[in-house]
Formats: structure tokens, sequence, C-alpha cells
């Protein structure tokens, strides 16, 4: 599209090729902005990509051939399975658990949270009734509010129904999802057409109905960007179960990976321990929190992109 | 189809059955939103004894106590001496390449986009985790450049006046992939015609770069500066876990949020903690208004589509 032929003479004569391979790449962007242009993406490629691409050939290696090799070199598959073991060592097979409970809590806060994001998105973008405005006015203002400024009074009320330190208290209040049911609210607002609603309750069908057969099956899209940002967030929080768990066993993988990096001489031999628990381990467990998600964001990007964009335009 | 006009029974009916769709999730709005959000704000006019709230007992002391705290000043010098670089890096950064893979839209860009993209999987200890790796001059994949610049360990790289840089640095890696889609997104709407025209009167790539694509995505720049600046201001996983790798080089006070935390879980004063959170709330709404302000965010003839 930035193919700019238009500003050249239009010839009758064919260009020799080495003329066209020099117009198709260069270009108008001249040979001094052309190497700008590659170099800056280039490095930026390798500043985004590099550290990543690290973290996934990390634990093939041992500690000391992470040290010994070069950086990108491939260890073993081996080096996979026995960092896994000597991970398996630390609080008897934390790890497991902690993986286990990072899915746990984040599919449940997502299942709650959608059972109740697409009716109230539906409900809120179909039809008129008392309190509507200030639903929609409530949820834009606790969409902005920082989940840091709300964690404090949230421990407070969680501690007062005695939930802190279970499931409960990470899962429930990460239900609360307002961003989702705004999302939800523009979506039915503008892909459900007015028309074929009041089409539909001539007909006498009754809201449930109307939201069941016309509705619901409407919102395949939108299903599948509520799950990805619900579940994303969900999978990264730390700061939440940070403050409502300090049982090890309920640990979720980012906390676990806190608990391994300040509570371990995994990173620093600082002191003398008799647990294998180094660098290839901890880089393991990194990947365990980051592989899942970074496969969903390949997948999804133009999921991703399309909800950011929601946000963008909300004014 | 209704013989009396004024009433309607069938509108009345819908309304009971919308109250029904939404309940579930006003419960929840009540208890994790607006609650913890009222309760925010008593609390900072609150004073704890034992653990127990006397609501509105303590005046305007807990804002006292934040303001006064030896603490507050150092985390409130280092939040911005952070923002100063990171804002401006980010914003930049961003913008420089979302325009230069817009000028090429094709597949190499589209596979450049991605591998940029992708790291915002990344978040929370992982970020930090890797980001020790990568400041390793023994370990991580720049370990070659960290030895050219006279690095030999990793706490050379984390020093206390660096700490700005390498946050930017972190939040840069795991956060502009996002962004860099989101303005390549409001390039592409942009209209192809006016591009055009630009070209056939004669503009370079920068020069349409600069005067046709940058400020028709305007909106998306302010927006990208606002939610930057909350999120910035309420930086906690870095320095809470930089600062236990690195013994005393960062503090456990470095941000405001950390400050925050220790308030409310180390000295059990959940008051100066509430009042410390809201102030961070106001600092980032101020921000976001003088974002606004400052670049006509709701001058709507900016939007190209």
């Amino acid at each position: 599209m930035a193919n700019v032929t238009s500003t050249y003479p239009a010839r009758a004569v064919r260009r020799p090729f080495v003329f066209r391979l020099y117009r198709a790449i260069i270009g108008d962007l001249g040979v001094a902005g052309f190497l700008f242009w590659l170099i800056i993406l280039i490095v930026a490629a390798i500043f985004f990509g590099l550290p990543l691409l690290w973290l996934l050939l990390a634990p093939s290696k041992s500690d000391r051939e992470l040290l010994s090799l070069s950086p990108l070199a491939f260890g073993s598959l081996g080096g996979y399975g026995q960092a896994w073991a000597n991970l398996n060592t630390f609080n008897k097979g934390a790890i497991t658990r902690w993986a286990f409970n990072s899915l746990l809590y984040s599919v449940s806060s997502l299942l709650i949270s959608v059972l109740m994001t697409l009716p109230a998105g539906y409900a809120l973008a179909t039809s008129r009734f008392f309190g509507r405005r200030l639903i929609l006015t409530l949820t834009l203002i606790t969409m902005i509010l920082p989940g840091s400024a709300l964690v404090l009074p949230l421990f407070l009320e969680i501690n007062a129904v005695g939930l802190v330190n279970t499931p409960w208290a990470v899962i429930l209040p990460s239900a609360f999802f307002p961003f989702g049911v705004y999302l939800a609210y523009i979506y039915f607002a503008a892909s459900l057409p007015k028309d074929l609603l009041a089409a539909a309750r001539v007909d006498g069908a009754n809201e449930w109905q109307l939201f069941r057969f016309l509705g619901f099956p409407l919102a395949r899209t939108l299903l599948g960007l509520l799950t990805f940002l619900s579940f994303t967030a969900n999978w990264n929080n730390y700061f939440l179960p940070f403050v409502m768990l300090n049982n090890t066993s309920l640990y979720n993988l980012p906390l676990g990976l806190q608990a391994l990096i300040t509570g371990t001489s995994a990173l620093y031999p600082t002191f003398a321990t008799d647990l294998p628990l180094k660098r290839p381990e901890a880089a393991l467990t990194g990947l365990l929190m980051v592989l899942p998600v970074a496969i969903v964001f390949l997948i999804s990007q133009r999921y991703v992109i399309s909800g950011a964009l929601a946000g963008a335009t909300k004014e | 189809m209704n013989a009396s006009g004024t009433v309607r029974p069938p509108a009345r009916l819908r309304i009971r059955a919308s109250h029904l769709f939404v309940l579930p999730y006003v419960i929840f709005l009540v208890l994790f939103g607006v609650l913890p959000g009222i309760m925010a704000l008593v609390f900072s006019f609150s004073k704890f004894v034992g653990g127990r709230p006397q609501l509105f007992a303590a005046g305007l002391t807990n804002y006292v106590t934040v303001f006064s705290d030896f603490r507050f000043a150092n985390a409130m010098k280092n939040m911005l001496n952070y923002l100063i670089i990171s804002l401006p890096v980010g914003v930049i950064g961003v913008l420089l390449l979302a325009l230069l893979l817009h000028a090429r839209p094709n597949r190499f860009t589209a596979v450049m986009r991605t591998i940029y993209f992708v790291p915002g999987a990344v978040a929370g200890p992982a970020v930090v985790l890797l980001a020790i790796f990568m400041f390793d001059p023994n370990v991580g994949p720049f370990r070659d450049l960290l030895h050219v610049m006279g690095f030999e360990k990793v706490n050379d790289v984390v020093r206390d006046s660096r700490v700005p840089l390498l946050f930017t640095l972190i939040s840069f890696f795991a956060g502009a992939g996002g962004w860099v889609a989101i303005f390549f997104g409001g390039l592409n709407s942009i209209s192809q015609e006016i591009q055009e025209a630009a070209v056939m009167d004669g503009c370079s790539p920068p020069q349409v770069a600069w005067y046709i694509k940058l400020p028709l995505i305007r909106p998306y720049i302010a927006y990208m500066a606002i939610l930057s600046f909350a999120g910035n201001i309420q930086l906690f996983a870095e320095p809470q876990l930089l600062a236990r790798v690195q013994g005393a080089t960062i503090g456990a006070y470095w941000s405001p949020n950390q400050l925050s935390y220790a308030f409310a879980f180390t000295l059990g004063n959940f008051g100066a903690a509430a009042a410390l959170s809201l102030l961070m709330l106001a600092i980032g709404l101020l921000g976001a208004i003088l974002v606004v302000r400052f670049t006509n965010l709701f001058r709507t003839d900016a939007i190209a589509n």
C-alpha cells in the first residue's frame, strides 16, 4: 500500500530486474532511510525476541553450562527433565501444586466472570431499566481504579468473612471484571439489531429466550476475547494473591516464582544449601509461567488488538 | 396490540428480566468494586487500634503521617525519576516502531510486529526473573555486550542510580509490543487517499509520518500516555523482587506502593496505607486530566474513521 508507483512517470519499457528489486525493497525510503528502518526494526527484534528465546533454551542446560556454553546454545532435552526433577524437590513437589493452583484460580475466575458478564452486558445493551446508567457509570469508575488501591480494603473485607488464605480470596475478587462487562455492553450494542429484538418480542419470545437464541449465538467473538483477557490477567495475577495467601501450598505460579527468587539460592548462591535449585530451575519456573500465555498471545494477536481498541475508543 | 395505551405491562416485565440479568454482576460490582473503594476512602480518615477501625476517628492524621514519613519523599522521588525516563522512552519508542512498521506493511514487518508483541505475555515476577538473567554479565544473551561495556557482575549493572533506567527497559520489554500493535491498528485506519495525496504533493515518508500519520493517531498516543502513567506509578513487583535479590541496593520502600504495603502489613497502619493508595489514585487521575488537556484528546475531528 505504501507502494508509490504514482510518483514515477509511466513508462512502457520494462525496467531491469535489479531496478525493480531496488524499488520494491528500498523505494521511497532511499538507501540511508532504508538502512535506518532496517537496523531499528532488527535491533528491536533482538531486544524483544532474545530474552524469550533464551528463557526457552535455558532449562535445557545445567547451571554450569549456562555459564560456559553460548547463551543461545541448546543443552539437551534431558536438561528439562533434570531441571523439573530438581524443581520437584522444593517443598515436596510444590511446583506441581502451584501450577495446578494457577490453573484452578484462573479457570474458576474466568468461568464465574463470563457467566455474569454475558447476561449483564446483554441487558445493559438491549434494554433500558432502572439503575442502568448507575451501573454503567460505576463500571467505568471501577475500571480505572488501580487494583492496588483496592487490595487493602479487599483484604479486610475477605478477612472479615474468614476467607483469607483460601482459594476464594483470590477467585472471587478476580472474577469481578468490569472491563469485560463494558466490552460485552459495547459488543452487544453494536452487533444486535434492535429491529430483530423487537420482532422476536412481538412474536412472543421472553427476555431469556432472546438472550439464549439471539444474543448468545452472536457472542462467539466476544467470548474468545473475554476468555483471553480474563485468563491472562488471572494467570499473571501477583499482588492480590500476594496479600491474600500466606500458605505456600495455596500459592500460584507467580507467588511460587517469587518464593523461589527470594527464599532460595536459585539465583544467587548467597547461603549454602542442599537444594539442587539453581538458575535452570528458576528459568524453568519462569518458562512454565510464561509459555501458556505466550502461546495464547501468538494465536490470538488479532483478538487482543481489537479488544484493546474497543477500550481505546470508549469516549 | 395493547388496548390500554398508557400502561405497558410488557415493558415492566422486561425491566424485571433485565434486573435478573444484571443481578450477579451488580453483587460483584458492589462487593469487590464499590465497597472496597468506599472503604479505602473511609479508612484513610480512620484510626486503627489493634487492627480494628475507629471510623473517622483520625481526621487528617493519616495523611499527615504519610506526608511526614521520611520514606515518602524518597519513594515519590524514585517514582518521579522513573517516570521522567519511562514515559518519554515508552511513547517515543512505541511511536517510532509503529511508524517504521507502517512504512512497509508486508510479511517481514508482520513477523516483526509479532516478535515485539509476544513479550506482553511476561508479567510480574517472571519479568523480574528474566530481567535478573538479562542484566547478568555472565549468563544472559547480552553478556558480551555487557562485558564490552565493562560490567562483570550483576551488581555492577543493578545500581541505585541506574534503577529507573533498568525499570524502563523492563516495562518497555513487556509493554511496548501491545501498544505498537494498537498504534499500528490506528495507523491502518487512516484513509489511503490522504497519504497518497501527501506523497503526490512531494512528501517524503518521514514527512508523511510526521505531518499526516502522527496527528491522526493522537488519541491513541494520549490513551497510551494516560494508561502508562497510571500503571507506572503503581510499580510493586519489580522493586520488591529486585530488592531482595540485590540485598541493600534497592530498599523495600522504593516505590509508593511498596510503602503503602509496608504501612498496612508491617506497621499495621491501614489508615495510612489507604491514604497513600488514594493519593496515588489522585495523582493518576491528575495525570490523565493533564494529558487530556494537553493533547486535546476529545477533539473528535482527529479520529480518522
